[in-house]
């Protein structure tokens, strides 16, 4: 089967952006990542679109076909599809994508995500990001998503008798990193303290634990077309793509403390791509919430993911650097954008043009994007040849 | 939102906690499944509807600051995973105790409050919650 | 002749204190205690209503009998503050307590002897022989206008009984007695009840509650001293403690199913929700007169028998009233007019 390559990115900044609509956003990045493929909207074959749950934020269903209408595209009747899969979106989509050039039925896809998050209060978001767990079994009662990922707090400390401390690390770094990233939503600096005395939204979970609502769309440009790989500056190989479920809800899991499917993703994705952990150069996890941050990386790591912690391993120059983009927790959290941004940080990391942030020699790059708390899991491979 | 019909198909469930047996492998499921993940195509035809007595234990809880728009009233709220006496784990409330007297394993039981309304003039949409025994 | 075969009741935990509501109206609480004789009243919390509260006290009288729920032929529900104007309580009963669908049910309205009202009627069907066992649940979570004396006595609670022909105690004998008396009312979409003043007193509680009583007394040929227990209906301490003096009742008798001064007038449950604790601790061969008063105006009265049944009645499967009025969970005024709706949130 044919070897597919990243060779364009583009995207736009995350944040609060009052004055960009949602197809506003999606053109803005779409376009950066044709420019930077150097390609024609003539040689696009597909287009596949991310985004989670518009059909709430913005009353707007039939998002590929938006997207695709107002990039300018449709005149070209190219097939246009959206992909869904919770806060997965994203990384699905790229997946699906690889799966359709990989196959030969494409040559050449755009896949771009998008997510229009701050046109409604916060109480109503809470209520739309509620429909990525049960609607009737969880939501329903007042369960928020927050509360899911501190109830696997309380229990993973209950259970394996893990600290506060050894989560409440990861906002830290994701906000360090952040803030050499340009184009992050939250550029400050934070400390240990300010993650655990900040205000409540969950016991223990306060808000320096969860992402914030972002506004934001990324878009990457794929292709197995050989003119085209010969031709780019830094064309990135997609070593391997794989995707695993678990359970919708944490109450038909046998362990909640667990994230089953991220294991299985990973394990697969290192098989596919032939590689072992030791030749991973660095890492862009679901940080959503800091507690399933921890989880992601014991499910990679096993028990040493917390003496990486107590190591202070994560940071960019040190053995395992993590969420260097600044993660979905600093440089922000679009749904249906963030799976597509991973794969952007690493193909900027993996082309050495990552600036002060650079991980000095990175060759291979793992991503990691979660639906859910632990419920889909997409895990892709970047590298240079 | 009128959601009646949507509600009421699982009024029974949400009121007497009444889930399913599988009579392939003997399984109980709450909330109520027409297939066994265990045994999928077996179980066809052979999921039983069982009611839960509603007893259990905390299995975990956590305190609700930042919470949905329908709960406003009840800021700070407990939600919690119970873990019931006939083994199926349940999400919901835990209602009328101090944040301070809930515990893993604090032993509760269920109790039908109302969980949501559809504003002055909707249906109200009943459900169980949990209170410590 | 129908019997008691079970019974239930539920108080809601929040409780308030009559000083409390004196200190915002600018009142003096020892005048409101020693006048109304009411210390502190339940209050419902802000997911509890009719129906949840009606669940629970079926619940517990369901749990309490090893009868079957098939042989339940009817439930009716009396109260002055259903949650629906228009969809019975009772249809969602049936429902929420697993009782079988091929049954009697209605919602009853009469002010304060709603309760009362479902039980006379399931009476009639299980001595007509229509119905096996019947359910009748007396339930309110009743309001009281801010700073109005009836703030101070309105409160939440519901009992339930399951009626049939052998039970714990023989319903020997019921009257009722009904004339037109607007002693308190409320009109259709006000959120308050209005009243009389002191004209609830002699021409509407007094003259309902003792009619009641002396007619049932006369019609079995019996004096105070027959009884073992007396309750009546309880909008504060007072009236009732003054009614049964009147009658020829002494403390003694009466004390076991006074409870308003701790949890307030339960309204459809006033009088049951005394019968229930009565009988939490009755014996074969007690003899109970209860009377319930509804504005209105009317009364009901019941003439009852404990036999050696409730021997072996399983009462412990279930809260008892006594345990569940020394639960209390103490809130002040601001969480008391939150929990009750009576805040104006936006867009109302």
């Amino acid at each position: 089967m044919r070897d597919v390559y990243i060779i364009g990115v583009g995207s736009t900044r995350y944040g609060e952006l009052w004055d960009m609509s949602l197809r506003e956003l999606a053109s803005e990045a779409g376009l950066k990542a044709l420019m930077d493929a150097g390609i024609k909207a003539e040689e696009i074959d597909a287009l596949y679109g991310a985004n989670t749950s518009a059909g709430q934020f913005i009353d707007q269903e039939h998002i590929a076909a938006l997207i695709s209408d107002y990039s300018g595209i449709s005149e070209l009747g190219i097939p246009a599809v959206r992909i869904e899969a919770g806060a997965a979106s994203g990384g699905a989509a790229l997946n699906q994508a690889y799966l359709a050039v990989k196959s030969g039925q494409y040559d050449t896809v755009v896949v771009g995500g998008v997510e229009k998050m701050t046109d409604v209060p916060s109480e109503v978001a809470n209520e739309i990001i509620g429909g990525s767990l049960d609607a009737e079994w969880e939501t329903f009662f007042g369960v928020t998503e927050a509360s899911i990922a501190a109830m696997i707090a309380k229990r993973h400390e209950y259970d394996e008798r893990v600290k506060r401390e050894h989560y409440a690390v990861f906002p830290v770094i994701s906000h360090k990193h952040a803030s050499m990233n340009p184009s992050s939503h939250f550029k400050n600096v934070i400390k240990l303290e300010d993650v655990i005395n900040a205000s409540p939204v969950a016991e223990p979970l306060t808000v320096y634990d969860t992402a914030p609502l972002s506004d934001g769309a990324s878009a990457i440009v794929i292709t197995a077309d050989k003119k085209k790989i010969k031709e780019s500056e830094n064309p990135i190989k997609v070593k391997a793509s794989t995707m695993a479920n678990d359970f919708l809800s944490l109450h038909d899991r046998k362990k909640i403390d667990s994230f089953k499917a991220v294991n299985k993703s990973v394990k697969e994705s290192l098989k596919q791509s032939g590689l072992n952990l030791s030749n991973i150069d660095g890492y862009e996890i679901h940080d959503s919430y800091s507690i399933g941050s921890l989880i992601q990386m014991e499910e990679i790591f096993g028990k040493e993911a917390i003496k990486m912690v107590e190591n202070d391993e994560y940071y960019f120059n040190s053995s395992h650097p993590l969420n260097v983009s600044g993660g979905l927790k600093a440089h922000g959290n679009p749904l249906g954008a963030v799976g597509l941004y991973q794969a952007i940080e690493a193909t900027i990391q993996l082309r050495g043009k990552a600036g002060e942030r650079q991980i000095k020699g990175s060759k291979n790059m793992l991503i990691h994007n979660m639906g859910g708390l632990g419920t889909t899991s997409v895990t892709t491979i970047l590298g240079v040849e | 939102m009128s959601e009646v019909p949507r509600f009421w198909r699982e009024s029974k469930h949400r009121y007497r906690l009444v889930g399913t047996r599988c009579e392939n492998c003997g399984n109980l499921y709450f909330p109520p499944r027409d297939i066994c993940p265990t045994c999928r195509r077996e179980s066809i035809n052979k999921m039983k509807e069982e009611e839960l007595s509603g007893e259990g234990e905390v299995y975990s809880y956590t305190v609700v600051h930042d919470g949905l728009e329908q709960f406003k009233m009840q800021v700070p709220y407990i939600i919690a995973i119970i873990k019931t006496k006939e083994g199926p784990l349940i999400t919901g409330q835990i209602v009328d105790c101090n944040p301070e007297n809930v515990k893993i394993g604090s032993q509760v039981k269920s109790t039908l409050r109302k969980v949501r309304t559809e504003g002055k003039s909707g249906i109200i949409q009943y459900g169980y919650k949990f209170i410590l025994k | 002749m129908s019997s008691i075969v079970s019974y239930g009741s539920y108080v809601p935990r929040y409780r308030i204190r009559a000083e409390e509501i004196a200190r915002v109206w600018g009142e003096d609480p020892e005048n409101i205690k020693g006048g109304l004789m009411i210390y502190s009243k339940s209050v419902p919390g802000p997911d509890e209503d009719v129906l949840t509260i009606s669940a629970e006290a079926g619940k517990n009288a369901i749990n309490r009998t090893d009868v079957s729920k098939k042989t339940i032929g009817a439930i009716f529900v009396g109260s002055e503050s259903h949650p629906y104007a228009v969809k019975p309580t009772a249809s969602i009963l049936v429902e929420a307590l697993g009782l079988p669908n091929d049954i009697h049910s209605a919602d009853y309205e009469f002010a304060c002897k709603a309760g009362t009202a479902a039980i006379q009627n399931v009476m009639g069907l299980v001595d007509s022989g229509m119905i096996e066992n019947g359910m009748a649940i007396g339930a309110d979570t009743s309001q009281g206008a801010p700073g109005d004396a009836l703030e101070y006595s309105a409160s939440a609670g519901g009992t339930a009984f399951i009626i049939g022909r052998k039970g714990i105690a023989e319903i020997n004998k019921t009257y009722s007695f009904t004339t037109d008396t607007p002693d308190f009312w409320r009109r259709e979409g006000e959120k308050y009840p209005s009243h009389g003043g002191r004209f609830t007193g002699e021409p509407a509680y007094f003259k309902h509650v003792l009619t009641g009583a002396k007619r049932m007394m006369e019609m079995q040929g019996t004096k105070p001293e027959d009884y073992d227990y007396a309750v009546f209906h309880q909008p504060n301490g007072k009236f009732p403690t003054r009614a049964a003096k009147m009658l020829g009742f002494k403390d003694e008798q009466v004390k076991d199913g006074l409870l308003t001064p701790y949890i307030g007038n339960t309204y459809s449950s006033s009088m049951i929700i005394g019968l229930s604790a009565i009988l939490d601790k009755a014996e074969p061969g007690d003899r109970i007169l209860a009377v319930a008063f509804g504005s209105g105006a009317g009364s009901d009265a019941f003439d009852i028998t404990v036999n050696d049944s409730i021997k072996s009645y399983k009462r412990d499967r279930a809260p008892g009233v006594m345990e569940q009025i020394n639960r209390p969970i103490w809130i002040d005024y601001a969480n008391y007019v939150k929990y009750r709706g009576k805040i104006i949130m936006r867009g109302e």
